[in-house]
C-alpha cells in the first residue's frame, strides 16, 4: 500500500456563521492523480486552500508529507510543493522565461530548469515575449509551468485547463500521466466532469461543504447502482425482436433513436441480456454498453 | 515564529526595484523632480522681481513646499497596490505558497519600491545639485544633501503608509480611495486644523502641546527638519521663536521620521499575518 502524503482529518472551515467546510476526512496516497469534483460554491477551493495553507483550518488538521500545514517545518515541505490557481494573472510586464525565473529564484529552484520547462509546455517558441502578449491558453501554460518549478513531489492543480484547446487539454493530461509515472502526486479539481473522468484514478465528490463520495469513478457508478445503456444497431424489425428476447429481463425501457436502440437496464442485468441478445445473430449489427457518466454519477449524488 | 530569510526579500524587492526602471517609472520621475527643482532654484524669486540663482537656503525653503505635496502623493501611488493589487491578480495566493512568508513578502515589496523612490529622488535632486554646484560652497552642499535625505526619509514615510493600506483594503479601487485620502489630510487638512485649534483656543491653552503635535504628521516633520536646520530660512518664516528647542535638533527630528517609517509597515506585518 503506497504511503498517504495528503491527509485531512475533520477538517472545517467557519467563515462568520457560514460553515464553507464541514468536517471532511480525506486521504490521498502518493503517486495518485486525484479530482476533486464540485460545483461552484460546494468548498472545493477553500478546502484547496487550506490544504495549501493559505487559510487556517477552524478544526481538524491537514498533514501533506506528514506535516502539518500550519507547523513551523511547514515552509520546507513547500518546496515539494507545485500549485497552479484558478484564473491566475501573472506580470504582464515580464516575459515568459523572466516569470519563470522569478519564481525559481523565490523556490530557490536552478534558472537552468526554465527554458526546459517553457518546452515542455509548448511555449518554447515563446520565451521572450512578455506575459501580456499571451493569449488566456498560454498564460495557463505558463502558469502549469510555474508549478512545475523544481520537481514538485505534490501538485495541486485549480480547474488547469480552463481556456485550453482541446489539442492543448490532450498535452496537459499527457504530461500529466509523464509525472505519474515519476511518483508525483497531483490533486486537481474541475467542473468539467467529461474531461476527467477517464483520466483521474480516484476522485472526491464534494458538495455542501461535505464530501459525499471519494473513489474511483467506476467504483462510485456501481455504489449509486445507475442504469447502463446498451446502445445496438441492426436490421428491420429489430426492435420487436429485441423486445422478444429480452422478455423476462426487468430492463429499465427502450428509446429509438432511429438508427439505433438505446436499451436502459441495470447493471446486474446487463451480462443475461447480452447472453440473449448475441442470439439474434445476423440482426445485430452493432452494440456498444455506455456506462453512466461522472456527471449521472454527481447529479446522483447530488440528488 | 519563522525566521526571515533575506535572500527571498532581495528577490521580491529586486523585481518590484527592475519593474520601475522598466516601465521607466523611476526616470520618469527623476525628470520631473530635476525640472521643478531647476524652475525653482532660478525662478524662485521672480515674484520679487529677479530671476537666476539667489542662495541655497531660499531654493531649499521652495523645495520644500512642492516636496511636501509632491512626495508623498507620488510614494503613496507608488505603493496603494503592493498587496491588494497580487491579491485581485490572484497572484497573491500563489506566492504564498511559495517557500517565503508573509513578512518576507511585504518587506520585499517595501524594500523594492524604497529603492526606487529613493533611486528617482536622488537622480532628480542630484542632477539639480551637479548643475547648480558651482554657485554652491561646502556648507550649501551639505545642506542641500540633507534636504535630499529628508525627502527620501518623506518618501519612506508615506510608502510605509501606502503599503498598510494595500493590506488593509479589499480591493484596488477602496485603496486608491484610501491612498487619496491619506493624502489630503497629511499634507492639506492636518496643518488646517492644528491652525484652526491654535485660533478657537487663541492660544491660551496648551500652546506648548502644538509644536509636539506637528510630529504626528510626517509631512510636518519634513518641514520642521528643514525649515529649521537653515539659518536664512528660520528668520524667513519666523517661527523659531515658538518652537522647542528639544524638537529642532535634527537627530530627533529624523528619529520620529523613521518611526514614521517603521511604524505603518509594521502594522502592515501585523494585520498581512492575521
Amino acid at each position: 500500500m503506497a504511503s498517504t502524503i495528503v491527509e485531512a482529518r475533520g477538517v472545517t472551515k467557519d467563515f462568520g456563521s457560514i460553515q464553507a467546510v464541514k468536517g471532511v476526512d480525506l486521504s490521498i496516497a502518493a503517486g495518485e492523480l486525484f479530482g476533486l469534483i464540485g460545483h461552484n460554491g460546494a468548498g472545493k477551493s477553500t478546502l484547496f486552500k487550506m490544504m495549501l495553507g493559505l487559510i487556517p483550518v477552524t478544526r481538524g488538521e491537514i498533514r501533506l508529507d506528514g506535516e502539518s500545514v500550519t507547523g513551523p517545518r511547514f515552509r520546507d515541505t513547500r518546496r515539494k510543493i507545485g500549485y497552479l490557481p484558478e484564473n491566475v494573472v501573472l506580470y504582464d510586464n515580464l516575459t515568459g522565461i523572466e516569470t519563470l525565473y522569478f519564481f525559481a529564484d523565490l523556490k530557490a529552484v536552478p534558472r537552468g530548469q526554465c527554458a526546459a520547462l517553457l518546452e515542455k509546455v509548448g511555449l518554447g517558441h515563446a520565451a521572450g515575449r512578455r506575459v501580456r502578449e499571451y493569449s488566456k491558453g498560454m498564460r495557463q501554460r505558463l502558469g502549469f509551468a510555474q508549478a512545475l518549478l523544481g520537481t514538485p513531489r505534490l501538485l495541486f492543480l485549480d480547474e488547469p485547463t480552463t481556456g485550453l484547446d482541446p489539442g492543448a487539454i490532450r498535452d496537459f493530461y499527457r504530461i500529466l500521466r509523464e509525472l505519474r509515472d515519476e511518483g508525483v502526486t497531483m490533486v486537481l479539481t474541475s467542473h468539467i466532469l467529461a474531461e476527467i473522468q477517464e483520466r483521474v484514478d480516484r476522485l472526491a465528490i464534494m458538495e455542501g461543504g461535505t464530501i459525499r463520495a471519494t473513489g474511483t469513478v467506476q467504483s462510485l457508478r456501481e455504489a449509486m447502482n445507475l442504469p447502463l445503456t446498451l446502445e445496438i444497431a441492426g436490421g428491420a424489425g429489430l426492435r420487436e425482436q429485441v423486445a422478444r428476447v429480452l422478455e423476462g429481463i426487468a430492463i429499465d425501457g427502450i428509446d429509438d433513436s432511429g438508427h439505433s436502440l438505446h436499451i436502459r437496464l441495470p447493471r446486474e442485468a446487463k451480462m443475461p441480456a447480452l447472453a440473449r441478445l448475441a442470439t439474434l445473430g445476423e440482426t445485430l449489427r452493432d452494440l456498444h454498453v455506455r456506462e453512466p457518466s461522472l456527471e449521472d454519477v454527481f447529479f446522483g449524488y447530488r440528488t | 515564529m519563522f525566521s526571515i530569510d533575506f535572500r527571498q526579500i532581495g528577490i521580491v524587492a529586486g523585481k518590484e526595484f527592475w519593474d520601475r526602471i522598466r516601465n521607466r517609472w523611476v526616470l520618469a520621475v527623476a525628470v520631473v523632480f530635476t525640472v521643478f527643482a531647476l524652475v525653482i532654484a532660478y525662478f524662485g524669486a521672480a515674484q520679487q522681481g529677479t530671476v537666476g540663482f539667489h542662495s541655497i537656503d531660499v531654493t531649499i525653503a521652495s523645495l520644500v513646499s512642492l516636496v511636501i505635496y509632491l512626495i508623498p502623493l507620488i510614494a503613496l501611488i507608488l505603493g496603494f497596490d503592493a498587496i491588494v493589487g497580487e491579491r485581485e491578480r490572484g497572484s497573491l495566493d500563489l506566492l504564498l505558497t511559495l517557500p517565503i512568508t508573509r513578512k518576507e513578502l511585504i518587506l520585499g515589496k517595501y524594500a523594492g519600491l524604497a529603492g526606487a523612490l529613493a533611486f528617482s529622488t536622488i537622480a532628480g535632486f542630484g542632477a539639480v545639485g551637479v548643475i547648480l554646484s558651482p554657485q554652491l560652497d561646502l556648507n550649501a552642499l551639505f545642506h542641500y544633501a540633507g534636504f535630499m535625505a529628508s525627502a527620501i526619509l518623506l518618501g519612506f514615510a508615506f510608502l510605509s503608509l501606502a503599503v498598510m493600506l494595500s493590506v488593509f483594503a479589499g480591493d484596488r479601487t477602496r485603496a486608491s480611495g484610501m491612498a487619496i485620502g491619506t493624502w489630503f489630510f497629511f499634507v492639506l487638512v492636518f496643518d488646517l486644523l492644528i491652525l484652526g485649534a491654535l485660533v478657537v483656543t487663541a492660544g491660551d491653552y496648551g500652546g506648548a502641546v502644538f509644536p509636539y503635535l506637528l510630529l504626528l504628521n510626517p509631512a510636518d516633520v519634513f518641514r520642521v527638519l528643514n525649515v529649521f536646520s537653515l539659518d536664512e530660512v528660520r528668520t524667513l518664516y519666523g517661527l523659531a521663536t515658538v518652537f522647542p528647542e528639544a524638537l529642532s535638533h535634527p537627530a530627533t527630528l529624523g528619529g520620529v521620521m523613521l518611526a514614521w517609517i517603521a511604524g505603518p509597515l509594521m502594522v502592515a506585518i501585523w494585520r498581512f499575518e492575521r
